[in-house]
């Protein structure tokens, strides 16, 4: 979250979309219901299916699965069109004014400029920043001159931004980034979306008018949420939908402001911690790059992630991430101690380098090819999870060994005795399966990180029973006997290992305030902060990453994360109720990263000169007296930055500005967002048949990865989701929450259950290009049929809960199927989330 | 169930204010369910369940999200789901938590013939005191909301107490406290009253529901769990709400005006029996009948 679950109280709007807070966020859904209540927000929800956050709504438009740039497209069109958008914020906190190279070309024909078909990828230096200055009211005098040609083969390593951009504050210039955007969403008409999302070009509107009606007239003073969870990352274009929001809400400027912001909400209590610890394999702890197989030292690395700033001539850009070699240096102090040194690259070379993808769903692909030949799975049910089950469960049996850690016996842990497999095959499969008996959740303590980024320490309720043992106890055993064994027998390469920290007072048990300790941060030498003389001594703990340094005198395990343990303690553990402002700041509640702050950005909660848009909901604002930022949040900004210098409140960005048009190498798929179909989709892209899907996805290729076009038969469009009563694949085994949701469903539309003669609890068969899935059906008004493009669709939705094991599995109570045998394996080009929302099924009675 | 009545005002070494410090038990509780922001995720169903100690009930998928047709008498709560075509076309997913309205003119209290199977106290609730119950289920006719439920093990009946051991004791019954939304509210009728009549009024004001409004049915004489509805007008709506319930007018009858007809007519027969005695003396009986052991 840009916010956080408490700031959404601080809404005039709420937009939601790719979620269903009230089921699967009950508890953060309060604030929704308290902007309703006492601030008479308004709440749009857009979803294929009338769930019960809808039920709260004041609007509620279904939508196609899959169609959500379009609507949002839809949203952009529609606010520049009518003139409902921040023209000071744009200006000023955007790159709308910068202007873009000659030879970047918008994706008429559905491709960017520089995509080579071969390789279904773009080269993407064309979509940069033009060199230059002010450029305002000047037209271009050169032809537009075509981009060379990428070289076969490899792509050209990409050229950096310029230094000195130029720019045109009118925003006429018509290669700004704000006349491109004007040009590419001019297509998404009301008339257009209706076409590609099903959605009536009257409802459309009607949802355009109330949502931008907070910036009606150029008002600054009311802002809008938008707040989305899977159902926009779990798509071939995930990444592209929350570009366009953010997109969206820099245009109306809601971002960096109290109620406003785009806010992902976290399906777990720590998952935001699991990304921030880089629990991808494409980031270390802290969102730094992986080095890769081109870093060929230190130097390398570092020159390759560090960013340089690029901005209008008279503005300033605080550039933050060009202090990644203090993070970076801090990491590997973090991790090798005394062994990284200013001569070995501070052990920059006992990293691993990520040589190609290794994300979630290519992990089973090479299991299944046999190049990946064990598995630890803690803390999640890779067979449930999919996507294509199935195919899972097939490359488990190719797989020597499995690690399973649970709580409960898992299908993972029991994929071996998975519905359709014989005795006689059962005997075939040769994998060795270790199931380890861990702590549950109250059985630990620790922190978890929420989606407002705060991390909150808490206390083991009960001891764990009987063999159960913590995670880390469990890891940290392991780890030690292989350290030991490379002691004893040496190998290929044994001094990663060997040289690894292990600093936990009980080895054996490392102890999780020691770990939280190890990623705050200490000083390794005495250090002075030359302008305050504050000192530091060595040894002790960090009070926040502006100390971090990049000679090796500091260490940092995570240094977004630093300041949460310092010389004062616990911050985690905090737990003061104080809100002066009474905007649910909390400042004293836990920690949120970074620095304590709770609203990110929110330098662009004032104005250009320093003062807050809105005067009831100050945040942060210029002190002229002090000449400082101060406020009741922390400000996310130089606190010594004086307006008049113009730095861009986007510290994070080279830029210093919020980007509308992301140039260069940030996405795979393009700067701005084009709406693409789903893989599956029962219809072409009316926007350009020829390229329907988004064009650098690509698809799986073992026998396994089968993919249904509408000429198949599979026409009907299938969603997934979670139901509040259940929680993942867990609360099967509870007898609680089993009583409330005794069996697997499949929500169908009354038009549809009478088509296919099918009742209220019947047994149905869902079945797409790669296996089937058996439950009951529940016939439902909620969900209706859609006109796509003049053509009738229908759409059923599946929760993802049951399986092979639990209670009501055990009992031979349900048809134990997994709902992700029906999932496809493909995945989004940035994220490499798979596509889980919107794939085509047949449907028949069972 | 509980009758604890000691409201503690102090408590030696002990930290924090004692429990139920402050509560006014002069007054009417009540529990506000606003059904415009519940969202249907039945905590205050497994809050039941649990603050109560009962445990798993085997039920059945019956094409909806609701989990069972009726509360049982292991099963006080529960949450009513409908489909609701509004009619412009749309739809609504109407959720009303179901549970006894604890009225102040309770339908099952009069009608009960147990002594002191249930009691009202002076702050509403209404509670069944199971020692006492005979499990007859009178109160099953005098309630106007299908709420009292047999237990075949024990014969005894069972429902919702509002939380009576808790309220007792200062506390908010069980659901309230685990609702998260805060569409669950609870406190004196006065206040819940106001709240919910302030509510009422936000959503026909801001909100387009013109017929949005408070359900406190006059027919029981209001009751100790009011609602807040989008439509007022339509409370059947929302899981089969009564729009006029009252106590049904034959155990009104029955334990008003026909019990004193019966008494009169028991106390008609003795007098008649006393005045043939007096007027005719014993009644003698033949002894060669009483020979034939009374056969003629």
């Amino acid at each position: 979250m840009t916010n956080g679950w408490v700031d959404i109280k601080n809404a005039d709007m709420m937009l939601v979309m790719g979620g269903n807070p009230a089921e699967n966020h009950p508890c953060g859904f309060k604030w929704a219901i308290e902007a309703k209540k006492t601030r008479n927000a308004k709440l749009i929800v857009v979803d294929p299916r009338y769930t019960r956050t809808a039920s709260t709504s004041d609007l509620f438009l279904q939508i196609r699965a899959g169609s959500d740039i379009a609507f949002l497209g839809g949203m952009l069109h529609y606010a520049i069109e009518n003139n409902r958008i921040a023209k000071e914020y744009l200006a000023n906190y955007t790159n709308a004014a910068f202007i873009v190279k000659e030879g970047f070309k918008l994706p008429e024909d559905g491709l960017y400029s520089g995509f080579d078909a071969t390789s279904q990828t773009y080269d993407r230096s064309s979509w940069n920043y033009e060199e230059g200055n002010d450029a305002g009211g000047e037209t271009p005098t050169h032809a537009v001159a075509k981009a060379a040609p990428p070289a076969p083969g490899t792509p050209p390593p990409l050229p950096g931004m310029p230094a000195k951009v130029a720019y045109d504050l009118t925003l006429q210039h018509p290669r700004c980034v704000f006349q491109l955007l004007k040009q590419q969403y001019s297509r998404y008409t009301p008339e257009m979306v209706e076409r590609i999302t099903g959605i009536p070009k009257d409802h459309f509107l009607k949802a355009a008018d109330l949502f931008t009606s907070i910036r009606k007239d150029g008002d600054m003073k009311k802002v809008a949420t938008i707040m989305y969870a899977v159902g926009w990352t779990q798509h071939t274009f995930g990444t592209q939908i929350i570009r366009t929001a953010a997109i969206l809400q820099l245009l109306l400027g809601n971002i960096g402001r109290a109620g406003g912001g785009v806010n992902a909400l976290r399906g777990h209590s720590n998952i935001q911690g699991a990304t921030d610890m880089g629990g991808v394999f494409d980031t270390l702890p802290g969102y730094l790059k992986v080095p890769n197989p081109t870093d060929t030292d230190l130097a390398a690395w570092l020159k390759r992630i560090t960013p340089t700033a690029s901005k209008p001539a008279p503005w300033d850009s605080f550039n933050y991430y060009s202090n990644t070699p203090k993070f970076a240096i801090s990491y590997l102090k973090a991790f090798f101690g005394d062994a990284a040194t200013k001569e070995n690259d501070y052990a920059f070379q006992y990293m691993p380098k990520v040589d190609r993808n290794y994300s979630w769903t290519q992990i089973w692909d090479n299991m299944y090819r046999g190049s990946v030949k064990g598995m630890f799975a803690f803390g999640m049910n890779g067979v449930a999870i999919g996507p294509d089950s199935q195919k899972n469960i097939d490359a488990l049996k190719k797989a020597d060994f499995l690690v399973v850690g649970e709580i409960y016996p898992d299908e993972t842990s029991e994929f071996w005795k998975s519905p359709g497999i014989t005795t006689e095959e059962m005997k075939t499969i040769n994998t060795t399966v270790y199931r380890l008996p861990c702590a549950g959740f109250a059985e630990k303590d620790g922190s978890m990180t929420n989606s407002a980024r705060w991390l909150q320490w808490k206390n083991a309720a009960v001891p764990p029973p009987g063999d159960c043992r913590l995670d880390q106890d469990i890891v940290a055993q392991i780890f030690l006997k292989v350290r030991e064994l490379y002691q004893k027998e040496g190998g290929k390469f044994p001094d990663p290992i060997v040289n690894l920290t292990w600093p936990y007072v009980n080895a054996q048990h490392p102890a999780l305030t020691d770990l939280a300790k190890e990623m705050n941060g200490k000083a390794l030498a005495d250090l002075i902060d030359p302008k305050t003389q504050v000192t530091i001594k060595k040894g002790q703990q960090l009070p926040g990453f502006a100390w971090l340094k990049d000679d090796g005198t500091t260490s940092c395990g995570i240094w977004i994360y630093a300041g949460a343990w310092t010389e004062a303690g616990n911050q985690l553990a905090r737990r003061g109720t104080e809100d002066p402002s009474g905007q649910g700041i909390y400042q004293n509640w836990a920690w949120s990263w970074p620095a304590n702050r709770r609203v990110l950005y929110n330098r662009a909660s004032c104005d250009p000169s320093g003062k807050p848009w809105d005067a009831t909901r100050k945040q942060v604002w210029w002190n002229e007296s002090a000449q400082s930022w101060v406020g009741n949040d922390v400000p996310d900004f130089k606190p010594d930055s004086h307006p008049k210098d113009h730095m861009g409140p986007f510290i994070m960005n080279a830029e210093g500005v919020g980007r509308i048009f992301a140039p260069l190498g940030l996405f795979a798929d393009g700067p701005m967002p084009e709406h693409y179909e789903p893989i599956e989709s029962p219809v072409e892209n009316v926007l350009h048949p020829k390229q329907s899907n988004n064009p650098v996805v690509k698809k799986l290729k073992t026998p396994a990865d089968k993919y249904a076009a509408p000429g198949d038969g599979f026409n009907i469009i299938c969603t997934t989701y979670r139901l509040t009563e259940q929680y993942h694949y867990w609360t099967k085994n509870n007898p609680m929450n089993v009583q409330l949701i005794p069996e697997a469903f499949v929500e169908i539309p009354v038009e549809l259950a009478a088509e296919l003669g099918i009742k209220g609890n019947d047994k149905v068969k869902v079945t797409s290009a790669r296996s089937y899935y058996v439950a009951r059906a529940f016939v439902t008004k909620r969900i209706r049929p859609m006109m796509i493009d003049g053509k009738k669709v229908y759409q059923i939705g599946i929760p993802i809960h049951q399986g092979y094991r639990g209670i009501q599995e055990d009992e031979g109570k349900n048809a134990r199927t997994l709902l992700n045998r029906l999932t496809p394996t493909v995945i989004d080009p940035n994220a490499f989330t798979p596509e889980f929302k919107g794939f085509l099924v047949k449907l028949e009675k069972a | 169930m509980s009758q604890a009545t000691l409201a503690i005002k102090r408590i030696s070494g002990h930290a924090g204010p004692a429990p139920g410090e402050g509560v006014e038990r002069d007054y009417q509780v009540c529990k506000l369910v606003d059904t415009t922001t519940c969202i249907g995720c039945k905590a205050c169903e497994v809050a039941c369940l649990e603050w109560n100690g009962y445990e798993f009930t085997d039920t059945v998928f019956d094409n909806s999200y609701q989990t069972m047709p009726e509360t049982t008498w292991k099963y006080w709560n529960l949450i009513k789901f409908n489909e609701h075509e509004n009619s412009d076309g749309t739809i609504s997913l109407l959720m009303r938590k179901d549970q006894c309205m604890h009225c102040a003119d309770p339908g099952c209290l009069a009608a009960c013939p147990a002594d002191g199977a249930i009691v009202q106290y002076t702050n509403g609730i209404v509670d069944f005191q199971q020692q006492n119950c005979i499990g007859c289920g009178y109160c099953v006719s005098g309630c106007p909301f299908d709420i009292p439920k047999f237990n075949p093990a024990t014969k005894k009946m069972f429902k919702c107490t509002l939380c009576v051991d808790r309220v007792s004791e200062g506390l908010e019954p069980a659901c309230i406290k685990s609702c998260p939304t805060g569409c669950l509210h609870f406190g004196t009728k006065e206040d819940m009253m106001d709240v919910a009549e302030k509510r009422a009024t936000q959503l026909r004001e801001n909100f387009g529901f013109e017929k949005a409004g408070v359900y406190d049915p006059a027919g029981v004489g209001g009751t100790g769990v009011i609602y807040v509805l989008h439509d007022a007008t339509n409370p059947e709506a929302y899981g089969g709400l009564p729009k006029d319930p009252h106590v049904p007018w034959v155990v009104r009858f029955w334990k008003g005006p026909a019990k004193w007809i019966g008494n009169l007519a028991m106390l008609g027969g003795i007098v008649g029996v006393t005045m043939h005695y007096l007027r005719f003396g014993p009644k003698t009986v033949d002894a060669t009948k009483q020979e034939n052991g009374g056969q003629p």
